[in-house]
C-alpha cells in the first residue's frame, strides 16, 4: 500500500525516512502544533516549493534538461489565478479556470520551447529557456493594465478559505478558512508530490534517466529522444504552474518579484541541488531547509548576535542583516561536503 | 543451443505475461518473413557521404540477405564505421538511399530506424553506465514494447520486462550481475551487455562494430557463439565490422570490402579472400592485425 503511494521508491535510508517522517508531521500538523500566522504561512510555502522544486526535479535531476524558465510556468500559474478571480470575481469557479488555464498555457508554452530547441543541443535550450523567461517577465511587467505591472494584482478567493470564516474550536486552536486554505495547499501539494513520485518510477521516468545517461544510445535502441524530452519539459511545466496556482491562492497577491524574478529560478537550483539531484525526496529536503533558512536565519542570528554581544567580532559577524552573508556560506559547504545533495549522503551512508 | 535460443524467443510466454513478439507488432515484418530465405532485408544504393572535400564513403551499393552474414573488412579509415553509422542514421548521407524490407529509411532518424527493425552495437561500449544491468536490458525491451510513455505505472510492475530480461541475461551469462550498475561491470561484461541489448532489440538486421574488441581470449568465445547463435535464426541478417580474421573465417558467410570509402570486392569468404585486392588493400597493409 505505502509501497504503491511511494511508487516503489523508498527512501532506503533509515535518517532519511525520519526526516522525511518529521517534515511530514510538522507540514500536516503545522496549524495545530504551531501558534501565529507566521509558521502557517512558512509551512504552506514550504509545500508548494515542494512541489515546485520537485517539478524541477524531474527536468534537471532526472531528463539531465537545464532549463531556467520554471519561474516563468510557476508565474503562469500564480497569474492564471490572480487572474481569473480578478475579472472573474472571488469564487472557487476562479480558481478552477485560473488553475486550468495557467497549467494549459504553460504546457503550450513548454512545447514551443522544447519542440524549437531541444533537438539543438542542450546549452541552446538553456539560453532559449533564459531568454524566454526574460521576455515573459518584461511582457508582464509592462502590460499594467491587464496584469498590475510591478505593482502585480491583489484580489480575492472564496470567503471559505480566508480567516474571515471562523469554525469554532479544536484542541484549543482556533479554527478559520485559513487554516482551511493551508490543508487544501497542504493536499493539493502532497498529490502533486506523489504523483510526480510516479512519473519518475514510471516506464517514462525510466527512459528519462536513460537519455540523462546517454541520450545517443537512448535514441539508439529507439527511444525518439525529442520527444521524451519535450514530453518531461511539459510535465514538468503544468506541475510548476498549479504550484504557481497554489502560491496564488495562498498569497492572494501575485506580482513579478514573487513568482516570476529570476532570484526564485535561483534558489531553485539551490534546492534542487541542495537537497539532491534525481531523488525527488530531496526536493523536500531542500526546500524545507531553504526556506526555514530563509524565515528564521535572521531571528535566528538576532539570537545569536545578543547572546555574543561582549565578545569581540563575533556580533558583528553575526549582525541580522547579515544574514544573506551566512545564507551563502551555508550553501557553499553544503555543496562542498555533499556534492550529491543530502539525500545521496544519506543514502550513500545508508548502503556503507 | 537450441533449446536457449527457444528459451529467448518464448520469453514473453514463461509465466503467461503479455510479451508479444516484435515481429507481431509489426505487419511489414510479418510479409518479410513469409517471404523466401534469400530475402533482401537491407540495401544500400549509392550511398555517400562527404565531409568537406573527403568522401569518406563513396557509392556503396549492397544488399543484405536474410539468413546470411556479412564481414565487413577494410584498412582502418576505409569507412567500415561511417558505413555502419548511415544505414543506422547516426550521420546523414550526402547522397545515395537505404532501404530496409523494402521502405526506403533514407529520411529517419536513429529511433525510428531502430524501431521499424535496425539494430546497432557499438564498437566503444556505449551502455547506461549508472543504471543498474537488468535496467540497461528492461529499457531496450520497454522500446520494443512501445512502453516508453507509460507515464502513471509503475516500472517495476511491469513483471513481463523483467521475465524477459532475465532470460536474456542468463543467455549472456550475465544473470548474477543483473543488480549491478553497469559501471561496476568489467570490459568483457559490458561488450556482453552490448550483444545481450542487441538481442533483447531482436531486430531484423543486427550490425555489430567489432564486438570483441579488446575482450580476453577466453571471453571472446561467448560473444562469437551468441553472434552464431543468432546467424542460425535464417530470418535476420548480421552485418560484422571486424579485423579478427579468425572469427571471420568461421562466422562469415560472405565478405565486403571497403577501401577508401568504396566497395572493392564482395563474395564468399574463400574468393574475397584470394583476391588480388584483398591482398593488397588489406591483408598488404594490416598483416598485424590477421
Amino acid at each position: 500500500m505505502l509501497t504503491k503511494f511511494l511508487s516503489g521508491d523508498q527512501p532506503r535510508s533509515r535518517a532519511l525516512t525520519a526526516i522525511l517522517l518529521m517534515i511530514l508531521i510538522c507540514l500536516a500538523g503545522a496549524p495545530l502544533l504551531f501558534d501565529g500566522v507566521r509558521p502557517l504561512d512558512t509551512a504552506a510555502r514550504i509545500c508548494i516549493f515542494i512541489v515546485l522544486v520537485a517539478s524541477y526535479d524531474l527536468l534537471l535531476g532526472y531528463a539531465g534538461i537545464v532549463s531556467f524558465a520554471h519561474t516563468m510556468f510557476f508565474g503562469l500559474g500564480a497569474y492564471g489565478v490572480a487572474l481569473a478571480s480578478t475579472y472573474m470575481g472571488r469564487g472557487f469557479d476562479a480558481l478552477i479556470v485560473g488553475s486550468v488555464a495557467g497549467a494549459l498555457a504553460a504546457v503550450v508554452l513548454a512545447l514551443m520551447i522544447g519542440l524549437f530547441s531541444l533537438r539543438v543541443r542542450a546549452i541552446f535550450f538553456a539560453m532559449i529557456t533564459l531568454a524566454v523567461a526574460s521576455a515573459v517577465a518584461v511582457l508582464v511587467s509592462q502590460f499594467s493594465g491587464l496584469t498590475g505591472g510591478e505593482d502585480g494584482l491583489t484580489y480575492k478567493i472564496p470567503r471559505v478559505l480566508t480567516s474571515a470564516n471562523r469554525m469554532g474550536e479544536f484542541l484549543g486552536t482556533r479554527i478559520s478558512g485559513k487554516i482551511l486554505n493551508y490543508y487544501l495547499i497542504f493536499f493539493a501539494s502532497l498529490a502533486l508530490f506523489l504523483l510526480l513520485l510516479r512519473i519518475v518510477n514510471s516506464p517514462f521516468g525510466r527512459v528519462l534517466q536513460a537519455i540523462r545517461e546517454n541520450d545517443f544510445r537512448a535514441e539508439a535502441i529507439g527511444y525518439r529522444v525529442v520527444w521524451y524530452r519535450t514530453a518531461a519539459t511539459c510535465l514538468s511545466a503544468a506541475t510548476a504552474a498549479l504550484a504557481g496556482s497554489l502560491f496564488a491562492i495562498w498569497l492572494r497577491y501575485v506580482g513579478p518579484d514573487t513568482t516570476l524574478s529570476f532570484e526564485i529560478m535561483l534558489d531553485i537550483l539551490l534546492m534542487v541541488v541542495i537537497g539532491g539531484m534525481g531523488t525527488m525526496y530531496g526536493a523536500v529536503i531542500g526546500a524545507t531547509l531553504f526556506i526555514m533558512a530563509q524565515t528564521y536565519l535572521q531571528n535566528l542570528m538576532g539570537v545569536a548576535s545578543e547572546a555574543t554581544h561582549n565578545l569581540p567580532l563575533l556580533p558583528h559577524l553575526l549582525e541580522p542583516d547579515r544574514w544573506l552573508m551566512w545564507l551563502g556560506i551555508l550553501f557553499i559547504l553544503s555543496v562542498y561536503f555533499f556534492p550529491t545533495g543530502i539525500v545521496g549522503r544519506l543514502r550513500e551512508r545508508g548502503k556503507a | 543451443m537450441d533449446l536457449r535460443r527457444a528459451n529467448l524467443r518464448a520469453a514473453g510466454h514463461i509465466s503467461g505475461t503479455r510479451y508479444v513478439p516484435f515481429e507481431r507488432q509489426h505487419p511489414k515484418r510479418r510479409i518479410a518473413e513469409s517471404r523466401t530465405m534469400t530475402q533482401t532485408l537491407l540495401q544500400t544504393d549509392g550511398l555517400t557521404v562527404r565531409f568537406g572535400g573527403h568522401v569518406a564513403v563513396d557509392a556503396v551499393s549492397c544488399s543484405f540477405h536474410a539468413g546470411e552474414l556479412t564481414a565487413i573488412v577494410g584498412p582502418n579509415g576505409a569507412g567500415k564505421t561511417t558505413y555502419f553509422n548511415l544505414i543506422s542514421g547516426q550521420i546523414p548521407a550526402s547522397a545515395g538511399r537505404v532501404t530496409l524490407m523494402g521502405e526506403d529509411i533514407s529520411r529517419l532518424g536513429v529511433a525510428d530506424r531502430c524501431r521499424r527493425g535496425l539494430g546497432r552495437a557499438f564498437q566503444l561500449t556505449n551502455l547506461f553506465p549508472s543504471l543498474s544491468v537488468l535496467e540497461n536490458i528492461r529499457l531496450v525491451i520497454q522500446s520494443r514494447q512501445h512502453k516508453g510513455f507509460g507515464l502513471f505505472s509503475m516500472a517495476d510492475s511491469h513483471t513481463e520486462l523483467t521475465v524477459a530480461a532475465m532470460a536474456i541475461l542468463e543467455r549472456v551469462r550475465l544473470d548474477n550481475q543483473k543488480d549491478l550498475l553497469v559501471s561496476e561491470l568489467s570490459h568483457g561484461d559490458q561488450r556482453k551487455l552490448e550483444v545481450a541489448l542487441m538481442i533483447g532489440l531482436d531486430p531484423m538486421v543486427y550490425m555489430f562494430d567489432e564486438p570483441t574488441a579488446g575482450m580476453s581470449v577466453d571471453e571472446a568465445p561467448v560473444i562469437l557463439d551468441l553472434i552464431a547463435e543468432i546467424k542460425a535464426d535464417r530470418e535476420r541478417t548480421v552485418l560484422l565490422v571486424e579485423h579478427k580474421m579468425d572469427v571471420i573465417r568461421t562466422l562469415a558467410d560472405r565478405i565486403i570490402v571497403l577501401h577508401n570509402g568504396a566497395l572493392a570486392a564482395d563474395g564468399d569468404p574463400e574468393t574475397v579472400m584470394a583476391s588480388d585486392v584483398v591482398q593488397e588493400a588489406y591483408m598488404g597493409k594490416e598483416l598485424d592485425h590477421v
